[in-house]
């Protein structure tokens, strides 16, 4: 008996040594962006897109999967390894591209910034400069452990969507037979909500993030199979907050009247005839979400471009050592901020143009890292299996496909207005 | 820019003419052979028909930016995989090479190659390595407008390169590091601290390479520099023998703390392999909790008995000379080996030869029990302003010393 606790201790030992990465960047998956679409889905819907949450957590954890592995066995970021195996001109096109849609998505974080604090009473033009601030002195002045535990702890804020749901008191019956029940509509909205649900929850940046991250933490190949635990473990909990902003959106808005929602902070409004408190809860996690996003995307942006095309990187680097990371990882603050602040910016449009490239970005992403990922020379025994292969191919078509839908869809909607 | 420099990604794609001039192919790679040469191009795979030819250095007569190059003999063989050469568009672009001089890990974007006449004929020595914009410019137009376009469009970014006997390739494989003749002796030249950098900034498959082949000594120094976690890992990569060559050496301090990071089995298996002096002595240090005295203490320091005089210190220092960087205090025993009183070095320096060490002792004598918690620890180097403290067992008896560098190393971490 005691020897068995001491193994079960040593396991949860080695778990904890390695926890970080994978949660983190499961977490800011559901960013300003992710939370619109699941509150949107709930308020239209109800409970019915609630099945869809089972086979996006299974993608989600086939692609986590496969970047915290190369990590973990090369020891190097998916940029460099890129820029090694692939070589500098593609390397170039891939980080302009990255440059661009992350900028769109820093940009949403931002108005997910703005628009949460709004829901407070506080003027954009002084929530949004301060979180600017905030963010940029988090990373340049903190290290890389004390700004993981920062970032740990904003994980747990997410429980507040969590809270949040439980208040409005919604039909847990209905939605435990939705969560399994596969719904299909011919219906043209429907199914484009299906899609969005699924684009916005794989983004290229997770994965140059995650395999970074894992590269940092100095995971090896021996403590992998812990790591793979927590890859697995924060894609589900992620889908378990997806869940709850549905259920709660679902509950409080489209039981009273399903409509179409047109931000986040709608949505937290829709949430007040329950209770101070099931409002509070949404917003301040939305606000929390934002900015966190709002941290990490800069950072990692700055991070893959340098590291790809090889200039010096890394924040424990003095500024004259490092100018075009800490250049590169400035301009996308200072710009992403400072565009949600300018009157009469088309800021809808902006958003959803982060979701065309991000789907437009996602295939160059995922199909090198599966051709990688199955090179003996650099992976030796950590290759995927044959099945699994096959699964990973099935599933990276599968979001591509989804992604370049969702993105035809919304240039589409950005011709319209 | 001078006529007689070529950048590799010029090289590329550039025409092979045979003796009557007309072109067999395009250059696809080029390849030195280190064991022949150290910077000379010596072989220029060519495609053009179904397989590559291979071209040896001595058949080229004339290299010209615009011309091409020119052969002096059309005997060409099929180009085949040979492990003795470093194929520089392979091998060498875009992946990473220690910058020795610079202490840092920089990626190649490009070469600069200077074209020599030998002999009647022309060769091409590799000069420096390219890295920076200017280089990541060039590459990227690299084909898409004639090479003097490119030249004059990057003239304007400032040049950075690495001379090229001044770059070390890393290759994790052992063989072809032979083969290839690659050696990591230059590395262990540098300062322990900036290898540390180095070393940290590399996959894990080359930091043991590199461990595996300098000096056990710099080794040790240079572990001693690198974060716990990643201690542990390169440790646990290497051969037990080769990781109890580095433990021996480092301080026996930091050897137990690197060893405690370490599984159980791996840690036992590199004592195991390690002389029975050091052994004993890291496997004492294991005992204490990493956070008292004892576990931040280490075992290097100077005792003399009561009775001592500076010339009897003098002598003792002459025959601990390994230790004299770090050292700035010397302690006296009674015979029972308790600590009677600490003397900072400085003050044997303006004592005549026959003063007793006594008199020169510091006071009040400032000590700390073995068990004595890190954060007093802290508190005493502050409030004394020290630079070693000596560490005493139940006894009385001197356990150990901590120096102001351990301090610095926790205050660090907090």
């Amino acid at each position: 008996m005691g020897r068995m606790f001491g193994r079960f201790r040593n396991h949860i030992l080695i778990f904890f040594a390695v926890i970080g990465p994978g949660f983190i960047t499961a977490m800011v998956d559901n960013d300003s962006g992710g939370i619109y679409t699941y509150s949107a889905a709930g308020a239209r819907w109800g409970y019915l897109p609630l099945w869809t949450l089972i086979p996006i957590t299974l993608l989600l954890i086939i692609t986590q999967e496969m970047c915290s592995r190369m990590g973990a066995v090369t020891g190097k970021g998916l940029s460099d390894l890129i820029r090694e195996e692939f070589g500098l001109r593609i390397t170039f096109i891939m980080m302009t591209l990255l440059v661009l849609t992350n900028f769109t998505n820093v940009v949403a974080e931002f108005a997910g910034v703005a628009s949460s604090t709004e829901l407070f009473h506080i003027s954009r033009y002084v929530s949004v400069p301060l979180s600017a601030i905030a963010v940029w002195f988090l990373v340049v002045k903190g290290n890389y452990r004390s700004v993981e535990k920062i970032f740990l702890f904003a994980c747990v804020l997410y429980g507040s969507y969590i809270i949040s749901g439980f208040l409005v008191k919604p039909d847990w019956k209905e939605a435990a037979i939705y969560s399994v029940k596969p719904v299909l509509m011919l219906d043209r909205d429907y199914i484009y909500m299906l899609i969005g649900m699924v684009g916005t929850t794989i983004a290229p940046w997770m994965q140059f993030y995650l395999q970074s991250a894992v590269v940092e933490k100095g995971i090896t190949a021996k403590e992998y199979a812990a790591s793979r635990v927590e890859v697995v473990v924060g894609c589900i909990m992620t889908d378990v907050i997806a869940f709850f902003i549905i259920v709660a959106c679902a509950g409080a808005i489209y039981t009273v009247a399903p409509k179409d929602i047109q931000d986040a902070g709608e949505a937290a409004l829709g949430l007040k005839p329950f209770g101070q408190y099931a409002f509070l809860l949404f917003s301040a996690g939305l606000f929390n979400a934002s900015i966190f996003s709002a941290s990490i995307l800069p950072l990692s942006t700055a991070y893959s471009v340098c590291e790809g095309l090889g200039f010096e990187t890394g924040v424990d680097k003095r500024m004259k050592e490092a100018p075009i990371f800490y250049l590169l990882y400035t301009l996308l603050i200072v710009a992403g901020a400072g565009v949600v602040l300018l009157p009469h910016f088309p800021l809808v449009k902006m958003i959803l143009l982060s979701q065309v490239l991000n789907g437009v970005l996602l295939p160059f992403v995922l199909i090198p890292m599966i051709l990688l990922i199955n090179r003996k020379d650099l992976m030796g025994e950590w290759v995927n299996p044959r099945w699994f292969n096959l699964a990973t191919w099935i599933s990276v078509a599968l979001i591509i496909g989804i992604s370049l839908a969702l993105g035809a869809d919304t240039i589409k909607d950005l011709w319209r207005k | 820019m001078a006529d007689n420099l070529l950048f590799f990604t010029e090289l590329m794609g550039m025409p092979v003419l045979d003796l009557k001039g007309r072109r067999i192919g395009r250059v696809k790679d080029a390849a030195l052979i280190p064991l022949d040469h150290v910077s000379r191009i010596d072989r220029y795979l060519v495609g053009g028909g179904d397989a590559w030819l291979s071209v040896r250095y001595d058949q080229i007569a004339e290299i010209g930016r615009e011309a091409g190059i020119r052969l002096s003999d059309e005997q060409l063989v099929p180009y085949h995989e040979d492990d003795c050469i470093l194929r520089i568009a392979r091998d060498l672009l875009d992946q990473q090479i220690i910058d020795v001089t610079g202490r840092k890990v920089v990626r190649v974007n490009d070469l600069t190659m200077e074209i020599r006449q030998e002999g009647g004929r022309a060769a091409l020595h590799v000069v420096e390595v390219d890295v920076g914009l200017r280089s990541v410019v060039r590459r990227l137009l690299q084909g898409g407008m004639p090479r003097a376009w490119i030249r004059r469009l990057q003239e304007p970014i400032p040049p950075n390169s690495i001379r090229w006997e001044l770059c070390n390739v890393v290759e994790s494989d052992p063989l072809r590091r032979l083969r290839l003749a690659i050696s990591y002796d230059r590395l262990e030249e540098l300062h322990p601290a900036d290898l540390a950098d180095i070393v940290e900034d590399l996959s894990p498959a080359e930091r043991e390479a590199i461990f595996e082949t300098i000096d056990s000594e710099v080794a040790a120094d240079t572990l001693s520099e690198i974060e716990p976690k990643m201690q542990a890992a390169i440790l646990e990569s290497l051969e037990p023998e080769k990781a109890a060559d580095i433990v021996e050496e480092m301080a026996p301090d930091e050897a137990a703390d690197a060893l405690s990071e370490l599984h159980d089995d791996t840690s036992e298996e590199i004592l195991g392999s390690m002389e029975a002096e050091s052994k004993t002595e890291v496997e004492e240090l294991l005992e204490f909790k990493e956070d008292t005295a004892g576990g931040m203490m280490n075992t290097e320091y100077v005792e003399l008995p009561e009775a001592a005089t500076v010339a009897d210190a003098l002598e003792a220092l002459r025959a601990n000379e390994d230790l004299l960087e770090q050292l700035n205090t010397i302690f006296l025993v009674d015979a029972q080996e308790r600590l009677v009183a600490a003397i900072p070095l400085a003050r044997l320096f303006i004592a005549p030869a026959e003063t007793r060490l006594q008199e020169l002792a510091s006071d009040p004598l400032i000590q700390a029990p073995v068990e004595e918690s890190q954060d007093r620890v802290v508190e005493q180097f502050d409030k004394y302003n020290l630079l070693t403290l000596p560490v005493v067992d139940e006894e009385g008896k001197l356990a150990g010393v901590i120096t102001a560098d351990d301090i610095i190393s926790v205050l660090r971490r907090a």
